[in-house]
C-alpha cells in the first residue's frame, strides 16, 4: 500500500490499523482508486478517505471497531447505484464496500427462503434460484447492478412490487454489525421473533443504523402464466384514469407502468419495438398467476382500457415480444442518454387519483425552467419518476434543474404525496424532510437513529435535516454539487 | 389533516401526568386496575377504494372496519381476535398475523401511516399516506408489535386489498410431512396450509376454476382433497410458538410420536398453535440492549403501558 496525500494525518494511523485487520490490498487509499467512490449514481459528490473491501462479517466488525475507536464515520457501499447520495462519503469517511461479500449461502426451496451476503447483485439471486422455480420479488430497474444490501438499506422497489410489495416484505432477517462493532441478528427465519420489529426498523435506514452482513430473504414462486400488454392513449389523463379504474375494479396487476410521449419516442429510437410514438402515454400492464385468473384479468383490464379510450391494446404473443416490451421499460435510461448527456431522475409518490394533475404540473414546471422532461414510472402505486434531461455544460442549467426538482417535490407533497417512493432521502432530499414531517416527527426518527447508533458514526449527516440530527452537524459543502 | 387528535393527546397528557394504559377491547390484555385508562378515537375518516387505503381511528373495531370495506370489495389484512373482533390499534400494537400469513403476508405490512401520541402527550406522525413510501426511517414497522410501549396509536392509514374472488378450504387426511411439502411446492401461492401431523388443511384464493384445476392435479398425483367449510377451529390451542418453518416437520412428528399434547402448525410460516405452552426462549443480549435504548428514547419514564415487557416471550 502506498501513502496517499489525500489522507489526513490522523488517518495514517487509522489506515495502518485497517491494514492489520484486512489484507492491505483490500484497503485502498490511492487517490485514483478512491476517487471512484466519491459519489453514488446521483450527482452528489463527497470524498472517501479510504475504501475497504472486507470479505467476512468478522472483518466488517474489525473495521467498524477501528472506526469507533477513532470516532471516524463510515459508509456502507453496495454498487453505488443509489440516486439520493446515500453512499456518498462525506469528509473523508471510511467506505466499507460489500462488493466482495456476494455469495448465496443457502436456499430452502420448500419454505422459500435463502441466506445471502449483502453484496450479492439483485438479479444474480433470481438467476441462482430460477431452477427451483423461484425468484426474489423486488426488481429495481437497476437490478443487474444493485446489491441486495443496498436494496435493504433503501427499502427498494421495482415494477413488480405493486402486487408483491417492496423489499421490506421480502426480508426475514438481517445480520447487522452495529456502530460499536457488535453483531446482532434482527428478525429471524421464525415468523414472530421476540420483541419489536427491529428488522423492519433497519430496512430503509440508509446505512445509518449499521451494516448488514448477511440477509435472509423470502423467495416467491414463479407464476405459471403471464400476460403483458401495452395500451396507448391520446392523453395522459386517459392513461392515468385507466390506472385508477383498474385498481378500483379490484385488480392488482403484477406491474402497471406508464411512459409518456417523449419517453416512448426515445425508447423506440433505441430498441425499435414498434412502440406507439404518437401516443401521449402508454401503459405497460402485466398480469401473472394461474391461467384462468390471468385470462380473465387481461380481458377485464382491456375492457377498462377501451372504456377509457385506449387506441390500441397490444398483448405480447410470446416470450420474445414480452421481453421486448419490458426491454423498452427497463432500458429507458439508456435511451434517454441519446437525447442529452445528463439526467436527473426524481422520485416522488402521489395518490393515484392525483397522477394526471401532478403530471400536468410537472410538464408546466419543466417548461417554465426550459427543460426537457420525460416520464417513465410505476403508475400503479402512484410512484412518479420525472426525468429531467440536460447538458450540464450549458451555463446555468444546473440551477434550473435543481429549481425544477424542488418544485416537483413540493407539488407532489402538496398533492398528498410523499418525498420518495423508492430512492430514499440520503443527502438529496434531506433538507426537504420538513415538508412532510414536523419537529416531533423528525425527533422520533432521530430517536431511532440514536438507539441504533449512539456513536453517530454510521453514515452520518444523511436523511435527518440538521436540527433533528442530534449532534451530527454538517452541511453539504461548497465543493459538492447536488 | 385527518382526525383531530388533540383531545386524545390531552387525555394521554404530558410526561408529568403519571402512568397511563391504552385499552382496545381488552380481548387479550386488560389494563391493571391502578392505572388510568384511555381509549383511541374510532371511526372511518376516509376510504378511497381506488387508492386501496383507508384512514381510521385506531380504536375502531376490526369487524366494523371490515364491514365497511366489504361494501367496496376490499379488506384489511388484520387478525380478528377470537373473543370479539378486537380493535385496529390492538391488533397493530400486538403485531400478530393470522393463519393467512403465508398467502396474504404479515400484519406489519398493513400499516402505512400512524399518528400516535408520544410519552409527552405530543402527536407524532410516522410513515406516509401513500402505498409506497421510503421518506425517512420506517417508524411504522417499529410501532407494529410495540404493545403501546412506544406511543399510543390515534389514527392510522392502512393498506386495503381486493377481496379474492373465491377463498376455498380443502383437507387431506393421513398427511405426512411429504404431503405437506408437496402442497407447499405445488399449490400456487396458497393462502394458508395448516397441519396437525395427521391432517392437512389448505386454502386457495383467487379464481375458482384455477382452484378446481389445482385440486384435480393434486388428486391425480397425491390424494383427492376434500373441500371443507373452513379452517379447523383453533379454540383448543390457546398457546402460540414461533419457530423457523424448516423445523416444523420434526417438531410435529416428535409430538405425534410422544403424544405430548397436540399441535396445529402453519406450514411454510412457522407458527405453532399449542395446547400447552412452549418453553420460553431467552432474549439475546444485544437485542435486549436495543430494546432498552429504544424505550429510553420513546418511553423514558415508563409511563406508557407500564408493566408490559416486550422482550419476555409471550406464549399466548
Ligand atoms: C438506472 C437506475 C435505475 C434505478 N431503478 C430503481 C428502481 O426501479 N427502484 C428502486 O428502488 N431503485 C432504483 N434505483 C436506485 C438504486 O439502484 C437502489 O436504491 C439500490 O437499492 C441501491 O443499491 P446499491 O447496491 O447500488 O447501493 P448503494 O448505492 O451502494 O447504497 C445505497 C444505500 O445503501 C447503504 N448500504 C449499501 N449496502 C449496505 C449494507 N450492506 N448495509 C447497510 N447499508 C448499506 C449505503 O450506505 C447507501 O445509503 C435505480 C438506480 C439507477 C441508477
Ligand atoms: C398476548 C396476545 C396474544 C395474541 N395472540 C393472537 C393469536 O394467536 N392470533 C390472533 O389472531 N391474534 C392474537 N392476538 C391479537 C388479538 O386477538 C387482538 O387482535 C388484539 O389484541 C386486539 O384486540 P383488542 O382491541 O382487544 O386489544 P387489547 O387486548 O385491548 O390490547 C392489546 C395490546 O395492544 C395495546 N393497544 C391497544 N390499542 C392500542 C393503541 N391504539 N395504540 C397502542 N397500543 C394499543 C394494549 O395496550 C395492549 O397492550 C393476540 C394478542 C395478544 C395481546
Amino acid at each position: 500500500m502506498k501513502s496517499d496525500v489525500s489522507v489526513q494525518p490522523m488517518s495514517h494511523t487509522l489506515v495502518s490499523r485497517l491494514c492489520q485487520v484486512l489484507e492491505p490490498r483490500r484497503v485502498h487509499t490511492e487517490a485514483a482508486d478512491i476517487d471512484l467512490y466519491k459519489r453514488d449514481a446521483s450527482n452528489i459528490e463527497g470524498r472517501a478517505g479510504v475504501v475497504c473491501f472486507p470479505i467476512t462479517t468478522t472483518e466488517v466488525q474489525d473495521v467498524i471497531r477501528i472506526c469507533a475507536e477513532f470516532n471516524q464515520p463510515f459508509v456502507a457501499r453496495g454498487s453505488g447505484t443509489g440516486l439520493a447520495g446515500g453512499a456518498t462519503p462525506l469528509d473523508g469517511a471510511v467506505v466499507i464496500s460489500t462488493a466482495k461479500m456476494n455469495r448465496l449461502l443457502s436456499v430452502d426451496p420448500i419454505n422459500r427462503t435463502a441466506w445471502i451476503e449483502p453484496g450479492m447483485l439483485n438479479l444474480d439471486l433470481t438467476r441462482e434460484v430460477a431452477h427451483l422455480g423461484l425468484h426474489f420479488a423486488p426488481d429495481p430497474s437497476s437490478q443487474q447492478s444493485c446489491t441486495i444490501g443496498g436494496n435493504v438499506a433503501n427499502n427498494s422497489g421495482g415494477p413488480h412490487c405493486l402486487a408483491d410489495g417492496v423489499t421490506s416484505s421480502h426480508i426475514l432477517a438481517c445480520e447487522v454489525v452495529l456502530s460499536d462493532g457488535s453483531l446482532v441478528v434482527l428478525g429471524g427465519e421464525e415468523p414472530e421473533p421476540i420483541g419489536l420489529d427491529l428488522r423492519g426498523a433497519f430496512i430503509g435506514s440508509e446505512g445509518m443504523f449499521g451494516i448488514t452482513t448477511k440477509i435472509c430473504v423470502r423467495l416467491m414462486q414463479n407464476y405459471s402464466s403471464v400476460k403483458t400488454m401495452l395500451m396507448d392513449f391520446t392523453s395522459v389523463e386517459a392513461g392515468a384514469e385507466t390506472v385508477s379504474a383498474i385498481i378500483a375494479a379490484g385488480m392488482v396487476p403484477a406491474a402497471l407502468e406508464m411512459m409518456d410521449q417523449l419517453c416512448l419516442e426515445a425508447v423506440e429510437a433505441y430498441i425499435h419495438a414498434g412502440l406507439p410514438t404518437d401516443a401521449a402515454a402508454a401503459l405497460l400492464v402485466e398480469v401473472s398467476g394461474l391461467p384462468h385468473a390471468v385470462d380473465e384479468e387481461t380481458e377485464r383490464i382491456s375492457d377498462i382500457g377501451r372504456a377509457h379510450g385506449a387506441r390500441t391494446i397490444r398483448v405480447a404473443q410470446d416470450e420474445a415480444e414480452r421481453a421486448l416490451l419490458w426491454k423498452g421499460r427497463k432500458t429507458a435510461f439508456g435511451a434517454i442518454a441519446r437525447i442529452k448527456p445528463n439526467y436527473y431522475l426524481h422520485d416522488t409518490v402521489v395518490p393515484r387519483r392525483k397522477l394526471n394533475e401532478v403530471l400536468q404540473e410537472v410538464y408546466r414546471i419543466a417548461k417554465r425552467h426550459d427543460l426537457l422532461v420525460l416520464n417513465v414510472f410505476h403508475a400503479g402505486d402512484g410512484n412518479l419518476h420525472p426525468l429531467l434531461v440536460f447538458d450540464k455544460r450549458e451555463p446555468g442549467v444546473m440551477e434550473r434543474v435543481h429549481a425544477a426538482g424542488e418544485e416537483i417535490v413540493r407539488v407532489s407533497v402538496a398533492a398528498g404525496g410523499v418525498l420518495s417512493g423508492e430512492h430514499g432521502i440520503g443527502l438529496e432530499k434531506r433538507d426537504f424532510m420538513p415538508l412532510m414531517f414536523g419537529p416531533h416527527d423528525l425527533h422520533a426518527q432521530s430517536a431511532m437513529r440514536v438507539a441504533f447508533d449512539p456513536l453517530g458514526i454510521a453514515n452520518p449527516f444523511k436523511v435527518l435535516p440538521s436540527p433533528s440530527r442530534c449532534g451530527d452537524a454538517h452541511d453539504i459543502g461548497e465543493d459538492m454539487w447536488v | 389533516m385527518g382526525l383531530d387528535l388533540s383531545p386524545f393527546a390531552e387525555v394521554v397528557g404530558p410526561a408529568s401526568s403519571g402512568s397511563v394504559w391504552i385499552a382496545g377491547q381488552q380481548s387479550r390484555l386488560t389494563a391493571p386496575s391502578s392505572i388510568r385508562r384511555v381509549t383511541a378515537p374510532s371511526g372511518i375518516y376516509d376510504l378511497q377504494p381506488d387508492e386501496m387505503t383507508v384512514v381510521c381511528g385506531a380504536g375502531m373495531s376490526i369487524d366494523e372496519l371490515q364491514d365497511s370495506l366489504r361494501a367496496v370489495g376490499q379488506y384489511v389484512n388484520l387478525p380478528r381476535g377470537d373473543s370479539g373482533s378486537g380493535t385496529v390499534g390492538g391488533a397493530l400494537a400486538t403485531g400478530r398475523s393470522d393463519i393467512y400469513r403465508l398467502g396474504r403476508g404479515a400484519t406489519r405490512d398493513t400499516l402505512l401511516q400512524a399518528r400516535f401520541v408520544n410519552h409527552d402527550g405530543q402527536v407524532v406522525s410516522a410513515g406516509g399516506p401513500t402505498v409506497k413510501n421510503v421518506s425517512g426511517f420506517d417508524l411504522c414497522r417499529l410501532l407494529v408489535g410495540s404493545l403501546g410501549q412506544l406511543g399510543f396509536l390515534g389514527e392510522v392509514i392502512l393498506r386495503t386489498r381486493p377481496i379474492p374472488q373465491s377463498s376455498r378450504w380443502f383437507m387431506m387426511s393421513e398427511a405426512g410431512p411429504e404431503i405437506v411439502e408437496a402442497i407447499l411446492r405445488r399449490v400456487y401461492r396458497p393462502a394458508s396450509v395448516l397441519w396437525d401431523g395427521h391432517k392437512v388443511w389448505f386454502c386457495i384464493e383467487g379464481n375458482s376454476r384455477d382452484c378446481d384445476e389445482t385440486t384435480r392435479h393434486l388428486a391425480a398425483d397425491l390424494q383427492s382433497p376434500t373441500e371443507v367449510a373452513g379452517p379447523p377451529t383453533l379454540d383448543h390451542y390457546p398457546f402460540r410458538q414461533s419457530v423457523p418453518p424448516a423445523e416444523l416437520a420434526e417438531l410435529v412428528q416428535s409430538h405425534v410420536q410422544q403424544e405430548t399434547g397436540q399441535l396445529v402448525v402453519e406450514a411454510g410460516v412457522g407458527i405453532v398453535h399449542r395446547q400447552t405452552p412452549a418453553e420460553p426462549k431467552a432474549t439475546e443480549k444485544t437485542i435486549e440492549l436495543l430494546h432498552q435504548r429504544l424505550l429510553q428514547q420513546f418511553n423514558p419514564t415508563g409511563r406508557l403501558n407500564p408493566g408490559v415487557s416486550l422482550t419476555t416471550v409471550s406464549t399466548l
